[in-house]
Parts: structure tokens; sequence; C-alpha cells
């Protein structure tokens, strides 16, 4: 059997701040513990009480009180530290400048971190109940849906909690989606924002500036305007009492609230009273149903001191006992805490309000953005460790001094841990103007992060970024202060062989492969990723997208648009469709054939006879629409893919044949008159499947595609927007190249190889630097045995060869390492999501190592290459 | 007078060691406090409570033998010192005062 043993440096720490009297006996107990608890829970666990009961002995009348003096004396010496580390770092201004510029640069990337994360974290914290506030998860299972969990829930729900479970102090719905033209005297303005409670003022903390925020909300037809919202719509004039028009409705302005905080999750101009949307929609079906899950957001107020976990039991029974009802679909409700919607499970919402659920970002993309950051921080650390080290040698006298007149480990190490320190704080500063550098080009890199972080300066941002700094320095310092207390004062003084002091080789090797393979790691996947982005963006989607341009009408009939259009000699055809594929979107229908059990979500879209011809849709048999349906109802003709007709094994699979039969499309018989080739309706991720295109009608919203020819682009854009002024006067034109929407649906792709090559561009500088000065101090401590094997004959490239030999052969190692780890990164865990992907090529696999090669050939030889030019008798004589 | 106040732990403790005669060292009155107390008694809390008794001089201690066990670290005997044995007569004398005062026939309807 093995023999297990109390963790050692558990065992020292508690020697070292044990009084000596005491030491014995409190080992000896934590001993006879530990090896009971070997036998009764295994010795992982033994040692962990161990551990823990070590740090619990630490008490005032266990600790040497000689300890707190040694920290005293410290304190008095580390003025000495200073002034020496001072002077050090001075005398080699190249170093410290490789160290201090490593630092600062890979600091910035920390401090970005810090900003964004510190952001992150005040997200909703002006709520003054914002640590009871929850807001309910639905998770939604039926026939075609696994428990998918939603951040929103039904009215019911919220009417449920708010009669039978008890320990609730208040419960609010908001209802998403709120938003027409307000039409206040003679102009209008577009407004959005939700449908709210009287019971969202005492959940949250919304201050209310005019208007009583416990009436404000309960009348139908009511509005609360945020104070800028009001300001927009009457200018200096008072809002409260004045009427508003909204999509020919007549709202009552009851209150003006301060403006919504940016760091809120949920953000509106206006909210309109919930008893509105009772009203209106009443008619519809559904609406208030237990399973209308879709369009409510439900947030809880628990009591003070209210047990969850019982609330949480009421929320399953209440939750069982409606389910009973229901045949098909089932509800489940958890709670979210406020604090964790921004940052926490990502939930998913149903079609509808854009940025109902505000900003998000799950953990996971906060752990690798963080271990990425560690990883360049870590990187530019190995250059102080890996420089200082190096430069033992020259130090080794001054370390002997200090221990001969009385220096114990502990001051030494103090003394190198403050330099580091003092070197990382140096870089703070520089990091800090890099900081205010690249903060604008992180914000402005995408919409999200607009939307979601400021990156403002406060005390707390501040103080973090030097703790930060400090906790830097002394990652990096950690190592040259362990090796430097170890170096003896007889040793030092004793004539000291250059080859002793360099026994740390190995580990300084070692820093230097895993830079390098972190660097090589980040610059292949750069390379990668932007091809695989490249390949996406001109992949063939089965359709033509080039030079059209998308108009959303919003809600304004299309005809004076399309006839404006047609008298334009740049736009060569128009056509108009329900949304616009390839992008993302989706719509969806059931579909049958024969077997009226078999049923298939279809995805559609809306289109006119002229959509097929201008984005030059391949069909395999049969013709475009004849008819021309004006209402939803009258549509009898479908266009389908070769999907369709293979799931549903249309007519023997024979797209010929398949035209003329019949299948049912959500409940409505169509006779198929196309086929389709197959093509791609979703983003390059998703599998293709079966898709079915209707005819366009009336009631249809309506995107226009207008195929645009002529030299000067930007005129024709501002001609028709100048068309689209005649149409509506209220809303900005919207329209978008298909190219660049296509671009833009990959956004997240572009963004993250953006990050990805910022830091391997920093990954680069940083290993770029620690070699030099590795190179630097290598050649110039060999610099006379270079000049003696110059004098016996040796030649310059023989020379250089000599000296960078050892730098290659750990540079080849990296790359060995390196480029089959992201290889199989990407063959492995990223391209099998996408099943259309292009296989990595070897260029781009390759491209990175070159060029991290060239420069790391270029450090090499320029230095080489000066020491092996330098004049022998100048170096040679000098002793 | 601060310092000769037993209190409930301090007391406990001190009788344990009592107890235990010529074995009282700490992990010894940790087990065996935590047997009769039926609650889990942690050895930081022993120690330090040995550790106070001592201050106020109501124990002392001594270390014993070298053994194979225990990493080869010599135990730590605690014995009560006139004092202690004098707290502890007196907070049971205090108690036994106490309990006779309670009158038998508000304790049955109780």
């Amino acid at each position: 059997m093995k023999q297990h043993h109390p963790p050692a440096w558990a065992q020292r720490f508690v020697e070292w701040y044990c009084k000596p009297g005491l030491v014995e006996d409190l080992t000896g107990d934590l001993h006879e513990c530990f090896e009971r608890n070997l036998a009764t829970m295994g010795p992982r666990r033994a040692k962990l009480v161990y551990i823990i009961d070590a740090f619990k002995f630490f008490r005032s009348y266990t600790v040497r009180k000689t300890l707190f003096a040694h920290l005293f004396m410290n304190r008095i010496m580390i003025g000495s530290y200073v002034k020496t580390s001072g002077r050090n770092i001075l005398r080699n201004k190249l170093f410290s400048f490789i160290n201090i510029l490593g630092l600062a640069i890979s600091m910035s990337v920390g401090l970005l971190l810090i900003a964004f994360l510190l952001d992150l974290r005040s997200y909703d914290r002006f709520h003054e109940n914002g640590g009871r506030i929850h807001r309910i998860t639905s998770i939604f299972t039926s026939n075609s849906e696994q428990g998918g969990k939603f951040a929103t829930a039904s009215i019911k729900t919220a009417d449920l909690i708010r009669e039978k479970v008890a320990g609730i102090e208040e419960v609010t719905t908001i209802k998403n989606d709120f938003s027409g033209d307000a039409k206040v005297g003679g102009n209008a303005l577009p407004i959005r924002g939700y449908w709210a409670e009287p019971s969202l003022f005492r959940v949250f903390t919304f201050p209310m500036l005019q208007g009583n925020p416990e009436t404000a909300l309960k009348a139908p037809y009511s509005i609360v305007l945020t104070e800028s919202a009001a300001t927009k719509l009457f200018g200096d004039q008072p809002a409260l009492g004045k009427a508003i028009e909204i999509d020919s409705m007549t709202y009552q302005v009851t209150g003006v609230m301060k403006d919504v905080p940016f760091f809120s999750h949920i953000r509106f101009e206006a909210l309109v009273s919930l008893s509105t949307a009772g009203q209106i929609h009443k008619s519809g079906p559904g609406f208030g149903a237990w399973t209308d899950i879709w369009s409510h957001a439900v947030y809880v107020l628990p009591s003070k001191n209210a047990d969850m976990t019982a609330i949480r039991a009421q929320l399953d029974a209440l939750a069982t006992e409606e389910n009973l009802a229901g045949k098909n679909s089932r509800i489940q409700l958890e709670l979210l805490p406020l604090y964790n919607i921004v940052v926490g499970e990502s939930l998913r919402q149903s079609e509808g309000g854009p940025g109902f659920t505000g900003p998000h970002l799950s953990p996971a993309v906060l752990w690798i953005l963080g271990a990425l950051a560690l990883i360049v921080i870590l990187s530019a650390c190995f250059n102080y460790t890996n420089l200082s080290i190096a430069r033992a040698m020259r130090r080794v006298k001054e370390i002997g001094l200090r221990k001969a007149i009385g220096a114990g480990k502990n001051e030494v190490r103090l003394q190198f841990l403050a330099e580091a320190v003092m070197i990382s704080l140096a870089a703070l500063l520089l990091s800090f103007v890099l900081f205010l550098a690249l903060r604008p080009l992180l914000i402005n890199m995408a919409p999200e992060m607009q939307r979601m972080v400021t990156l403002d300066l406060t005390p707390a941002t501040v103080l973090a970024f030097i703790v930060f700094s400090v906790i830097v320095g002394v990652v990096a310092g950690f190592l040259p202060a362990l090796f430097f207390s170890k170096v003896s004062a007889i040793h030092a003084f004793g004539n000291v062989s250059p080859v002793k002091t360099f026994r740390h080789l190995t580990l300084r090797r070692a820093l230097v492969v895993i830079q390098y393979t972190v660097t090589l790691i980040f610059i292949t996947t750069t390379a990668i990723g932007y091809v695989q982005y490249k390949n996406i963006l001109a992949f063939d989607l089965g359709f033509d997208t080039a030079n059209i341009l998308n108009i959303n009408m919003l809600d304004n009939k299309p005809d004076a648009m399309v006839q404006a259009l047609g008298e334009m000699p740049e736009v060569k055809g128009v056509s108009r469709s329900l949304i616009t594929t390839g992008v993302g979107n989706a719509w969806g229908g059931i579909m049958k054939y024969r077997d009226s059990r078999d049923s298939q979500l279809v995805m559609t879209n809306h289109v006119d006879e002229n959509y097929l011809p201008l984005h030059d849709y391949k069909l395999v048999a049969g013709g475009n629409f004849v008819s021309r349906p004006a209402t939803a109802g009258a549509v009898s003709e479908v266009i389908v893919n070769q999907q369709v007709v293979k799931r549903f094994h249309i007519a023997g699979n024979d797209p010929q044949k398949a035209i003329g039969e019949q299948i049912t499309l959500n409940g409505r018989k169509m006779t198929i008159v196309g086929v389709m080739q197959d093509f791609h309706y979703g983003k390059v991720e998703n599998h293709i499947g079966p898709v079915a295109f209707t005819p366009w009608t009336p009631e249809d919203r309506t995107i226009l595609s207008a195929r645009v020819h002529g030299a000067d682009m930007p005129a024709t854009v501002a001609k028709i927007e100048a068309a689209w002024r005649q149409t509506d006067r209220i809303h900005p034109f919207t329209a978008e190249f298909y190219d660049e929407e296509i671009e833009q649906a990959y956004s997240e792709f572009s963004t993250m190889i953006k990050i990805i090559g910022f830091l391997s561009f920093l990954a680069i500088s940083i290993a770029s630097m620690g070699l030099f000065g590795m190179v630097v101090f290598t050649t110039e401590t060999r610099l006379r045995e270079i000049c003696i094997r110059k004098v016996m004959g040796a030649g310059a490239g023989n020379l250089m060869f000599l000296l960078s030999r050892g730098f290659l052969s750990l540079l080849s190692i990296s790359a060995f390492i390196a480029l089959p780890a992201t290889y199989l990164f990407f063959q492995i865990l990223v391209l099998p999501n996408f099943p259309y992907h292009t296989p990595v090529q070897f260029t781009e696999l390759f491209s990175g190592l070159l060029v991290v090669l060239l420069i790391a050939f270029v450090m090499i030889g320029s230095q080489t290459l000066k020491a092996a030019r330098s004049n022998p008798v100048a170096v040679l004589k000098r002793e | 007078m601060k310092g000769t106040n037993l209190g409930e732990f301090e007391e406990l403790v001190l009788l344990t060691v009592a107890a235990l005669g010529n074995e009282a060292y700490s992990v010894a009155i940790c087990d065996e406090l935590s047997s009769h107390t039926g609650r889990s008694v942690k050895l930081g809390v022993v120690h330090a409570v040995l550790n106070r008794l001592e201050e106020k001089g109501l124990v002392t201690s001594q270390l014993g033998e070298a053994t194979k066990a225990r990493g080869g670290k010599r135990k730590r005997f605690y014995e009560l010192t006139m004092a202690g044995k004098a707290a502890l007569i007196n907070a049971k004398a205090m108690r036994d005062q106490l309990w006779a005062k309670i009158p038998s026939l508000a304790w049955k309807n109780g």
C-alpha cells in the first residue's frame, strides 16, 4: 500500500508561523487527525482537511511574535529595495525597455478585460431591491421542442404566482415590443418601449419625475415617457397630461420618468399600461393562456428573508397543476436572479421585439476571453522571468553581498518582487495610455459591443487596474525571486563560473517554447479563421446576391416604391418578398402530403413572380407562379425545393412528375407549380432542409429587392433613398446590399477573428521582444568566445549558425507542437459545426509559421551578424 | 473578576481534562467531547480553549514521550491545577444551588 503523507508545504507553513513552543504538539495533532481521516475519507479529502486545519490554527496565540517584527523590518527595507531596483532598471535600459513595453502591451489587454468585466458586473445594480428580484424562466417541452429555456413567461403565470405563491411581495409583467409612430401636433416620431403594470415601479427602481407611480400605468391607454422621450416629442413644454396619437389610438401621458440607466438589461423610451394590451389583444386567440409564454417577461420580488426553496417548490406545484390541462406541451418554471441575467445562462426568446432580453453574454465567452488575455499576460511575464534569470550572473555578487551583511532569503525574495512590481507599475502607466487608445476600437468593433459596455473609468476600475498590475508584477517576479534567494554568499564570492548560474537553462528554454507555441497557435488560428470566414462570405448559396439592394418597406405598401424604382434606369429589376433568406431569418409552416399524420416543418418565404428570376434561382422542373393572389386565403400555388420532394417521396422522387401534386401547407391545399434546386435558406452552419415558396400577397410585409446596375452605386442608393422619402417621411431609409447583409449575419465571426488577430499580434510582438532580449544577452555573454573563434578562423556564416542554432531548435519544437494542435482543434472541434466547410489548407497553416520565423530570423540574424562582425582586437584587448 | 468565570465550553473541556486523567491531550479531549456532547467539536477550538485555560492558570501542560505515531511528534498532556479543580467545584456548586431553587411543582407542569 502506498504511504500517504500530509502535504509538506502546509506542514512547513505551520512550522513557519507557529511559536516554537507550540509547533511540536500542534503538527503532531494535525498528523494524528490526518492519519485518522486517511482511513475514513481517503487520501484526497484527508489532505484537504489537513490544509484547512493548518490555516485554521493561524490564531493570535499560535503565531510567532517575531513574524510581525519581520514584516515591519521589511517595510523599512522597502525604501532600499526601491532605490536599488530603480538603479538597476536604469542601468539595463534595453532589458527594462523590453520588459516594460512587453508588460504594458499585454496588460492593456488585461485592463480592457477588467473594465469590460466591471461594466458587465454593474448591470442592474441600481435597483434598490436588485438582490431579491428574479425573472421567471419557462422551460417549454412539446412534440417538436425538448425543454427549450425561454426568458419569457405567460401572463397567466404572473397571475397565478400573485394568487397562489406565498412569500412573494410583488409580481410584475412586461410585454415586449410596443412600437409605433407617436404623433404630437403635426410631427410624428417613432417610439419604442414595453407594456407594463403599475407594480413595475415597486419592483424596479425607476424614479418618476412627474406623475404618480402608483397609478400612472393603471388605466388603459396611459403612457409613461422617459425624460429624453418627453423632450423628443414635446420639446420644452410639459408632457404630463398631454395626448399622443400612436397607430390611430390616443394615449394619455400619465408620467415622466428618469431615463433608464445604460447598465439596465431592460431599456425603453416609453411604457404603456399593460391593460391597454389586454383591451387590444383580448379577441386574439391564446392571449393570457398558460402556454402563451412568448412575449412577456415576468419578474418577481420575494419578500425579505423569503425561503427560496419553498417558493421554487410552489412554482413546481403550480406548473404541474397547469400542465394537467395541456395535451401537447408542458411548461416548467425556474427563477433567474436579476444579477445573472446579463452574464448567465443563454436563454431563448421567440421571434419578437429586438433587444427584449437586453444584452447577454454567456460565462463561457468570458472564460475564453479571460484565458486568452491570461495567456498573453503570462507570455509577457515569461519575458521578465527569462531575462531576469538570464542576467542573474551579473547580479549574483550583489546578492552575495546582501546575504553576507545579514539579508535572509525573505529579504532577497522581497527585493526582487519589489523590483518586478516596480516594473509592472511603470508598465501600468504605459498600458493605461494604450488602454485609452484601444478602448474606442474595442467598443466600435461591433454594434452589440456599443450597446453592452461603455468601459468608462470609475474609482473601482482604477483600483482594480492597480491591484492587477501588482499581481502581474508578483507573478513575473516570482521565479526570479525564488532563484536569487537561493544564491549563497560563498558561491557568489567564490570564483563563480558562469556555467553554474546557467543551471536554469531548461526552465528558460521551456518558457521560450511555451511562448512561441502559444504565439504560433494564435497566429495560425487567425489565418485559418480568416480564410474560413472569407470562404463563408464567398460561399455559393445557390442563388445570386450580387448588386441586389434589399429595402425594408416597414409597414408601407410597396406599390409606389416599386413604380418609382421601375422608372430608374439603373434598376434592372424589382421583386417583393416577405423576408431575406440566407442571413439567418426564418419563417416556417407545417407541410403535409397524402398521409395526414406525417407532418414536417418547412421553411417558407412569400415571394412575387419576379423574385426567382431576379435572384437567379434554378428551377429543376415546372415554372414560376402564375396567379397573383390578393389575400393570404387565396394562395394556391407553391414552389418547393428538391428536399421537399425527397422528404415526402412526392411522385416517386421525380421532380418532373411532382408538378401538379397537391400538398397541404399550414392547413391550406396547394398545388406544386415548380421545383427549385436546393439552396441555402439558413446560414452556412445549417443543413439544407425542405423549403417552400408561396406567392407574396399585399397582406404581407415587404422586402423589396432591387437589382442595381451602374457605375455610381452611392448615387443610385441616394436616388432610391430620395424615392423612399416620398413614400415615408417618418422612418429612416433601411436598405442594405445583400452581400453586406450576409457579411453582417456572420459578424460574430469577424469580431472573433479581429479579437484573436489582435491578440496574436500582441503575442507575436511580446514573444519577439523576449527572443530579442535573449539573443542580445547570449551574444553579449559569448562575445569573447565568438572573437576567439573568429581569430581561429571561423567565418561569419559559421558563427551565425552557431549562435542561432539553439533558438532555431526551440522554434522548431514550438512549431511541432503548435501546428498539429491548431490543425486538430479546427478539424475536430470547430469545422464539424459547419457542414459545408472547406478543409484547412496547408498554406494558411504554414503562413503563420513563416511570418514568425521571418521575424525571428531578422532578430537573431541582426544580432548575431553584429557579434560576428565585431573586431576581435577591440573585444579581447579589454582584459 | 474576569478570567475566573468559566464559559460553558471551557467548563466542558476542563471536565474532560479531569475525566481523562493521564491521557488528557488535545485529540483525545476532542474525541471525548464529541462522543459525549454529540456535536462535532473542532480541534482548533479545543486547542484555543486549552490555551486560554492555561493562560488563566486552570490547567498546566507538559510534553510526553516521543512515539512512532503522529509523525514522531510528542503529545502535550494537560492536567488540572488546584485553581482548575476549585473552578470546577465552584461551578458545580453554583448549579446545584440553582437546581435546588426550582420548585418541583412548576417543573412537573412545564
